[in-house]
């Protein structure tokens, strides 16, 4: 796994490529604690995210409840078996998906 | 069948992904289908991981299997940890909001929800469990 980031103010871009799970997770998780307390807003463009597991929703779900009191997260470009779990799952109707 | 025995351990995750992946893209398996096995091997093969041995460590074995005449593919995974029945828990609330929500049991209803069909057996003292996903 890939993770790049763009800070433009206080608005935070991060771009997951690859692989998001149990022994990536840990690292998405990391980079969002270190850079989410500076961002107002949260945009994560899975773009290049081949798929995700549950270790990566248990991610996405702490970064959105943490991005939720400021402007919140948005998930963007999302291929169609990352969209299937998020069906699946539920996480379409909790997530703010592009 | 073909099979791989490695320490149960989360760091193996991606030896067993790449194991299996080397069988169905042998096979022309298609891009879908095989990600949501890899899906179901880090959350079947992390599961056990986690949990089987626990606090100690151990050996799982995973095997894989393809009918022809059914294009079906079956992954078995077998440890003699622990027994436990991962089909036995409840399905978790997938319609609780955000605030509410817990990430226990996701994984394994994940699995329930990709592949055709989940086994649990208990034999030998090993937990076998074995998936199989139509390609």
């Amino acid at each position: 796994m890939n993770i790049s980031k763009k800070q433009n103010g206080t608005s935070l871009e991060i771009a997951v490529e690859g692989r998001l799970d149990t022994t990536t997770a840990p690292e998405l998780e990391e980079e969002l604690s270190k850079s989410m307390p500076g961002a107002q807003s949260l945009i994560l463009d899975f773009a290049n995210l081949a798929y995700i597991s549950s270790a990566g929703l248990r991610v996405l779900l702490a970064a959105h409840k943490a991005m939720a009191p400021k402007g919140g997260m948005k998930v963007i470009h999302v291929n169609e078996i990352v969209q299937e779990v998020f069906d699946v799952t539920g996480f379409v109707d909790i997530l703010d998906i592009e | 069948m073909k099979e791989m025995t490695l320490e149960a351990k989360i760091e193996n995750i991606p030896r067993v992904t790449a194991f299996i992946d080397e069988q169905l893209e042998a096979l022309d398996c298609p891009m879908k289908a095989q990600m949501q096995i890899d899906v179901a091997i880090d959350e079947l093969f992390g599961n056990i991981s986690h949990y089987a041995y626990a606090p100690g460590s151990g050996e799982a074995t995973v095997g894989f299997d393809f009918d022809e005449t059914a294009r079906t593919v079956s992954v078995v995974f077998s440890d003699r940890g622990i027994p436990f029945d991962p089909l036995g828990r409840s399905d978790p609330d997938v319609n609780a909001p955000a605030q509410e929500r817990d990430i226990g049991g996701l994984g394994i209803f994940l699995v329930k929800k990709t592949m055709d069909s989940l086994e649990y057996r208990f034999e030998n003292g090993k937990n076998v469990l074995t998936i199989k996903k139509k390609i």
